[in-house]
């Protein structure tokens, strides 16, 4: 097995390119810059498509007229370009083309700053852009995931043609770890028969378009999208379980977020406490079931999370008020440092049992006297 | 029995499927996309090709011919067109894009598009109004010119210049042809077909980026007949907005000349 | 077994390269290790720093509030994390750039003119080598010369011309032993 010391943000580029990469489209943005860089060196070097484009603008529906074609093209960015991203991403999921995004996400909103964040999950596992689409999420928490997850982004695009996106942070981007990269692919040589520019049966021609002008027509279309994204959730579900066993309480927590808590898992498990950490992988489909298996008999939840609790209310949603739930977040390109999860798992087993008690707020209010409100 | 010979004068281009266009009576799009499939046709080109339809008027431009084409979101069409001729260097690929959609929104696009020196085709319909959403005031408005946004006439004062978009793309060294031709009349369309001719031989020839400004009616939100509305083209538009060639690279002049 | 290094000075001091040079060795010993740089707010304050984490299992948090060990190449960065090296721990300190010792007694420190030493081999840049040389001879988080075989295997061509020098380097500051 080689293994390579490399950042994040070259790893999934390297990854792309490896797995059958056509087209790239992308503009510089922090902290996603070396994800752009190195593929502007290596895809022209291997004859293929790098465009820096005008804007986010461009680069999507760039990314979107490749899509058309059938061949594996690919955008990346940070929050803020990911925003001006929406229009396309639901312009090429309405056109339910195959594409995947890689969000490297840094703290806001607005301009923020270029520190890691988890900020973005709601904008990308909820949808940013208009109209009803869902796109798959994609949660790497090291670097190695992030190219294991990097090459099934690419498969699972072309399986459901729809968008895959990869949601790292900024500190996934620039970290190294030692990966195993996967071995180059071969570039499909014939698109599929739905692309333009395919070879397609005689006297048929294809049109690629987001319209469906006559509202009966667009409610069928989101039927099928519906009930195609209805088998995603039954086939798609990806999550890693730590020390779930015997576990009485399990700390939730997707990405870096999830892989910190790992440190304060291990360390209460030093201390003798019974808990455990369910980390999900593909945070969009959500691993509902695999959560709602774990409720019964727990004493308590605590969702770790670099935002305001974006998940936390879709793990709400299914804990359903049997267990008490727990909150830690850092925010605004903040990451939390174990000895912190370390604090809030000592609180929630000392708590009171009380399954109605409001995360968020006591959370909160925990964050005004820890950092104040700039008042 | 009369002796005579039948002689085919006139048929829809094999580039058109057979569908009746939602244009306007007297609207000039259907000049447009006519010719631009009857070019191709006599290229061979009609099963090599992508279009790009915009947002706008033409929305529906890929109900009418009958190659691959993609519809692209408000005044993003160059970059979708980049991303299509990208991966697919041998397809001629043409996008067709009026006022609103390329001066306005995707301006930046189509700007960027040049500059890169894309080997794409651009068709620009300038017909001096939004013609989809009930004749608004775009870009290329004319001074004192009322529209539905600009109940008074077009105030350059507060609502600026109309915008030479031929000329401002032709400033860009990145662009190899940068035409402005019209549809009022029979020569002006002859004139107009040849330029086509010449801009997708160019991207044939890989002789880089082409763009050709059509001149265009728009009776309806002008509230003119089709015939007054082609005299007000000439009259109103044509020296605001000249025909001219405002960028032939030398590859294309020699290109021409070799015929 | 989990160590957390942080390596902090100034931009151009070599802290980030240091810790490659430390995290190659680590994986080429098939440790698990991480490797990021200062990011978001701890850039501010004039210390460039990279935390790297070596571990026989899956690491979980690659950044470290208490780290096993610090090297400090200037003053800023002795202030910041002698208060917060792990009791037990190491704190290496470039001698040439500060102006006082650590006072804590509750972890191992060693003073290195690192600088000075540097100047004696003949470039002052590998400083901070002799201070990754001083960490990993005292605190052994990996088998001898792992160090050395990482400079050997992974510098890259253009200054491969510098490999010889940094493994003296290495050496000289794997003389200073703790107490």
């Amino acid at each position: 097995m080689a293994l390579e010391l490399i950042k994040g943000n070259v790893a999934v580029a390297e990854t792309a390119l490896r797995v059958g990469l056509v087209s790239y489209f992308g503009y510089p943005i922090t902290p996603q810059t070396e994800l752009l860089e190195h593929l502007s060196a290596r895809m022209p070097e291997l004859g293929r498509a790098f465009v820096q484009a005008e804007s986010e603008l461009g680069a999507i529906n760039m990314v979107y007229g490749a899509a058309c074609t059938g061949f594996r093209t690919m955008t990346s960015s940070s929050s803020p370009g990911v925003s001006l991203m929406q229009e396309g991403l639901s312009y090429i999921s309405g056109t339910e083309l195959p594409a995947v995004i890689v969000n490297v996400v840094r703290g806001g909103p607005g301009l923020g700053n270029i520190a890691p964040s988890q900020a973005d999950y709601t904008q990308m596992v909820h949808g940013g852009g208009h109209g009803e689409y869902h796109l798959i999420v994609l949660a790497p928490s090291s670097v190695q995931e992030a190219v294991d997850l990097t090459a099934l982004a690419f498969d699972l695009a072309e399986k459901y043609r729809m968008v895959v996106c990869i949601l790292m942070d900024g500190y996934l981007g620039q970290m190294m770890e030692p990966v195993e990269l996967p071995p180059f692919a071969p570039l499909r040589s014939e698109a599929p028969d739905w692309a333009v520019g395919a070879k397609h049966p005689e006297g048929e021609r294809v049109v690629l378009t987001s319209i469906n002008i006559n509202p009966p027509m667009q409610e069928i279309f989101n039927v099928k999208m519906m009930s195609r994204w209805q088998q995603i959730e039954k086939d798609e579900v990806r999550y890693k379980g730590y020390y779930l066993d015997d576990a009485e309480y399990v700390v939730v927590g997707f990405g870096t977020a999830g892989r910190i808590a790992l440190s304060s898992v291990r360390a209460a498990r030093a201390k003798g406490i019974k808990v455990g950490l369910l980390r999900p992988i593909t945070v969009s489909p959500f691993p509902v079931e695999a959560l709602d298996n774990l409720v019964s008999g727990k004493k308590g939840f605590l969702v770790v999370e670099m935002n305001n609790g974006q998940m936390l209310d879709d793990v709400s949603a299914i804990v359903a008020k049997r267990v008490p739930i727990h909150f830690y977040g850092r925010m605004g390109g903040m990451v939390p440092y174990p000895d912190e999860i370390d604090a809030a798992i000592d609180e929630m087993i000392h708590s009171d049992h009380d399954v109605n008690r409001d995360a968020r707020g006591v959370w909160l209010a925990k964050m005004r006297e820890l950092v104040g409100t700039g008042a | 029995m009369l002796d005579t010979e039948v002689k085919l004068i006139y048929e829809r281009p094999h580039g058109f499927t057979d569908v009746t266009t939602h244009y306007c009576p007297g609207c000039t799009h259907g000049v447009a996309h006519r010719l631009i499939a009857e070019v191709l046709e006599e290229m061979g080109e009609l099963d090599n090709t992508i279009g790009v339809a915009p947002v706008g008027c033409s929305v529906f431009a890929y109900n009418y011919f009958d190659f691959d084409f993609v519809e692209a979101a408000h005044g993003r069409a160059p970059a979708m067109a980049t991303g299509i001729k990208r991966t697919l260097p041998n397809k001629t690929v043409f996008t067709y894009q009026g006022d609103g959609d390329l001066a306005s929104m995707g301006m930046g696009e189509i700007v960027a598009a040049a500059a890169r020196g894309e080997q794409i085709t651009v068709f620009f319909i300038n017909n001096t109004n939004y013609g989809m959403t009930g004749g608004q005031m775009a870009p290329t408005t004319l001074p004192g010119q009322k529209t539905s946004s600009s109940p008074l006439g077009r105030d350059v004062e507060t609502q600026g210049y109309p915008i030479r978009t031929a000329e401002l793309i032709s400033s860009l060294d990145g662009a190899s042809y940068v035409v402005r031709r019209s549809l009022h009349d029979a020569r002006n369309i002859r004139n107009a077909k040849k330029a086509i001719r010449t801009a997708f031989e160019v991207q044939k020839r890989g002789l880089g980026f082409s763009f050709i400004e059509l001149l265009s009616t728009c009776p309806t939100n002008w509230g003119l007949t089709p015939v007054k509305a082609r005299e007000w083209l000439k009259e109103y538009m044509i020296p605001q907005y000249p025909i001219a060639d405002f960028k032939v690279s030398s590859a294309i002049e020699e290109m021409v000349k070799g015929g | 077994m989990q160590s957390e290094v942080i390596i902090s000075g100034f931009g151009g001091q070599g802290t980030l390269y240091a810790g490659q040079v430390y995290a190659y060795a680590a994986m080429d010993e098939g440790k698990h290790v991480t490797w990021i740089p200062s990011y978001g707010p701890e850039m501010r304050g004039g210390t460039a720093n990279c935390t790297v984490v070596i571990s026989d299992e899956e690491i979980g948090s690659p950044g470290a509030l208490h780290p096993r060990a610090v090297i400090a190449l200037n003053l800023p960065s002795l202030d910041k994390y002698e208060p917060l090296v792990a009791p037990g721990g190491f704190l290496i300190v470039n001698e040439s750039m500060v102006n006082h010792e650590p006072t804590r007694t509750d972890i191992h420190w060693l003073m290195i003119p690192a600088n000075k030493i540097a100047q004696e081999l003949g470039n002052e840049r590998a400083a901070n080598m002799i201070l990754l040389g001083a960490l990993e001879g005292n605190m052994k988080a990996l088998p001898e010369d792992a160090l050395e075989r990482a400079l050997v295997v992974h510098t890259a061509e253009r200054l491969r011309k510098f490999v010889d020098l940094n493994i003296e380097a290495l050496h000289r500051g794997a003389e200073y032993k703790v107490d």
